[in-house]
């Protein structure tokens, strides 16, 4: 046990202190987060980019309405210009020739004409200018027509807009607000970290078992500590580096999703969606209120009435057994051989397993209740990653009770038959090792 | 007094016999030869002294009691196959190896300083053994071999990649260790090193052993009737005095005296001999040859594969 103890500490060690190990855990998250960062960012940022639109208006209706806005400037000219214009853009400083038909009243359309792609962004902000123009203005008309006094009150009062939310039924008859969307992108995430997890630390396990035995330090070693403590420190010792990983990545995790929350915290986000709409043109404020109640804060509740401690409980269980089945074989197949090329034609088949599920991992997220996510999520050699996407959805707790006693079943043999592989493997060289070779050495003595 | 026993030991590795009914004892504070061609099974005894495998049939006993999971940390192991952690500081490994047979942090540490200084190679503690030369690194796989002060020392042929200063080197160190009180299996095919280190030895061959016993009295026990002979006179008178009752095996001259070289056939003896060549010239000096541990080694292998 001091000896499993001692080995385990130096794996440990020996891991953690690694540079790419530090950089690993501590800059993937933060590229993760920057990219997120940047995304949101060049959505959410007004476009910097200065552009002048020639507005040509035939209708006479809009002289003076067209305000700046942000980098984008509006520049009204007489027709003669327009029709210049119109022919040659390139080298008149306008970005944009803006036309607006004497019956835009009627017909609703007006022309863009430019060189180049035109942003969604522009069209948009232009669009919605002239809709809510025409929009305000037929309003006012049917207001002075009526002779109704507070009409205009009563109008915006019955403006309506509605959203859906989902909600989720569960056992015990709650309602929980959910999100298909929420769950499937948790459940392929989950998936893939699991994938990511086992296959790296599993083949960590095999070089580090592949290092002993090619420097031939594996003889001395053997005659101070048993082969199976020294399995059993090595698949410990790298666990826990990736345990520590995961809390890191936790950590991390829960200050940045402190700091979103904080950034987006309710009051903010009602501001911060208002002076949108304000910006984006007089819209009325019963309007504003009503679409915009803070989506990122709805995906935080979301995130946050997925089962947390379930998922948290099945991430570490499938991660730790999916990792202890697929090391310890990994272990063996290191033991088993001393090359690089002839670990390469033992790795495929055993891990093939795992790369199918990883495959079939988009199918199983998309109907987590179909024959295929359910036998590949029973089944011991894909259900590490087949499970944990379809946790996200809620399971029958059977389901997930058989996966995980077949699982252990499966990884509690897996072990047995890689010591006995390990122990035979690890002073066996030049003989090239295949299947039907490491099956005999499963009936070897110590 | 025993301190190591090896009883009746059998070991096969799925159809070929590794070592059949072998039995060997070592003698406290002795150096044991474990002799043998390749191939004849003497890792197998050494794995097995290692309990790195198991026996099949037999037992094994050190200091008279049979030998426990414990026992480990009595012994040091010098493999044929050397290797260290190539990434790692040579320091903290050997710490590591040290902890591995059981040492304490501290005691590991102030050993290891000892046999570092000893060996002159302190400065390169924090080095990583990749960077080191490969009899520097012999030197370290050597202290990590005896550092935990065991009572039974295992060495694999310790002395190939080392030049001949660190071989004597390693050959005084060895023999202080014995000294000190340490008990030695030693596994080698450099016959002259087993004359000069070897108090007893065991010969195995094809998974038997076909000999053991002190070395003076193996190699006495080899002894073939052949004389070294030194005289002045001439070759030919010689030949003509011993007649057939001798066989000449070499003759050399040089300007003082000539050498010969015979063997006695038909069981003369010494005066027989003596008797013979009086007459025609003056012997000087008269020796009984005794074999070296190469002819007596290549000698038991021939007999035994001849059976």
């Amino acid at each position: 046990m001091n000896n499993t103890f001692l080995i385990l500490k130096q794996e440990y060690l020996k891991r953690v202190k690694k540079k790419s190990f530090i950089i690993l855990t501590i800059l993937m998250p933060l590229l993760i987060a920057g990219v997120y960062a940047l995304v949101i960012y060049f959505s959410i940022k007004d476009d910097t980019q200065e552009r002048t639109i020639a507005v040509y208006d035939e209708s006479t209706l809009f002289l003076g309405e067209f305000e700046d806005q942000g980098a984008t400037q509006y520049h009204f000219v007489p027709k003669e210009e327009y029709a210049e214009l119109k022919g040659k853009l390139k080298g008149s400083g306008y970005y944009a020739v803006l036309y607006i038909p004497g019956n835009i009243y009627t017909n609703n359309q007006a022309q863009l004409t430019s060189e180049k792609q035109l942003p969604l962004e522009l069209t948009e902000q232009i669009e919605r200018k002239l809709s809510r123009f025409i929009e305000n203005d037929k309003r006012q008309k049917v207001i002075d027509e009526s002779g109704i006094p507070d009409l205009d009150e009563r109008l915006n009062q019955a403006r309506t807009s509605v959203r859906l939310n989902t909600l989720k039924l569960s056992e015990s008859g709650e309602t929980k607000k959910s999100s298909s969307v929420v769950a499937f992108i948790a459940s392929y995430a989950m998936g893939i970290i699991i994938y990511f997890f086992v296959f790296m630390y599993g083949a960590m396990v095999m070089r580090s078992v592949m290092e002993e035995k090619k420097s031939r330090i594996i003889e001395v070693i053997i005659s101070s500590v048993k082969p199976s403590q020294l399995m059993a420190g090595k698949i410990i010792g790298t666990a826990l580096v990736g345990l520590t990983q995961v809390a890191i990545w936790v950590a991390l995790g829960g200050i940045g999703l402190f700091v979103v929350q904080g950034l987006f915290a309710p009051e903010t986000a009602q501001q911060m969606g208002q002076s949108l709409m304000e910006a984006q043109g007089g819209m009325n404020p019963a309007m504003a209120q009503a679409a915009e109640p803070n989506k990122v804060n709805e995906i935080l509740e979301m995130i946050g009435n997925l089962n947390i401690p379930l998922i948290l409980f099945a991430f570490v269980f499938y991660f730790l057994a999916g990792y202890l089945l697929y090391s310890s074989l990994l272990g063996a197949v290191g033991a088993a051989v001393d090359n690089d090329e002839d670990s390469q034609q033992m790795v495929f088949p055993v891990t093939f397993p795992l790369i199918l599920s990883i495959m079939l991992l988009f199918p199983i997220a998309k109907n987590p209740e179909g024959p295929l996510a359910f036998w590949t999520s029973i089944i011991p050699f894909t259900s590490p990653v087949a499970m944990m996407a379809r946790i996200p959805y809620g399971l029958p707790t059977w389901e997930i009770l058989l996966s995980m006693a077949l699982l252990v079943l499966a990884t509690v043999g897996a072990i047995y038959a890689a010591a006995k592989i390990y122990r035979v493997g690890l002073l066996m060289y030049g003989k090239k090792v295949n299947l039907k070779e490491l099956v005999k050495w499963l009936r070897y003595k110590n | 007094m025993e301190l190591f026993e090896a009883r009746n030991v059998e070991k096969v590795f799925a159809s070929t016999k590794a070592l059949s009914d072998v039995s060997i004892s070592v003698k406290e504070q002795s150096i044991f030869g474990l002799l043998g061609p390749n191939g004849a099974g003497k890792t197998t005894l050494i794995r097995i002294i290692n309990q790195i495998t198991a026996p099949d049939k037999g037992e094994i006993f050190l200091e008279g009691r049979k030998m426990t999971r414990a026992d480990i940390s009595q012994i040091g192991y010098l493999p044929e196959e050397r290797g260290l952690y190539k990434k790692m500081k040579i320091g903290d490994q050997a710490i590591y190896l040290a902890q591995l047979k059981g040492m304490s942090h501290g005691d590991a540490v102030r050993n290891l300083k000892k046999w570092f200084e000893k060996f002159d190679i302190m400065p390169w503690w924090h080095k990583k053994v990749e960077e080191l030369s490969k009899g520097m690194q012999q030197k370290v796989q050597f202290i990590t071999t005896v550092v935990h002060q065991p009572k039974l020392l295992i060495f694999d042929e310790p002395f190939s990649g080392f030049d001949p200063i660190n071989a004597n080197l390693l050959k005084e160190e060895i023999l202080n260790l014995r000294n000190e009180g340490a008990t030695i299996i030693f596994s080698t095919h450099n016959m002259g090193s087993v004359e000069e280190l070897c108090d007893s030895i065991a010969l195995i061959n094809k998974s038997v052993k076909i000999e053991d016993g002190p070395t003076d009295a193996i190699r006495e026990k080899y002894k073939s009737n052949i004389y070294d002979v030194r005289y002045r006179g001439q070759f030919a008178d010689v030949e003509k005095a011993l007649g057939v009752q001798y066989e000449i095996i070499s003759h050399a001259e040089t300007e003082k005296f000539n050498t010969l070289k015979i063997q006695y056939l038909n069981g003369n003896s010494n005066n027989d001999l003596i008797k013979a060549l009086m007459p025609v010239v003056e012997i000087s000096a008269f020796e009984e040859v005794i074999p070296s541990m190469n002819d007596v080694f290549i000698r038991a292998v021939q007999n035994a594969n001849r059976k």
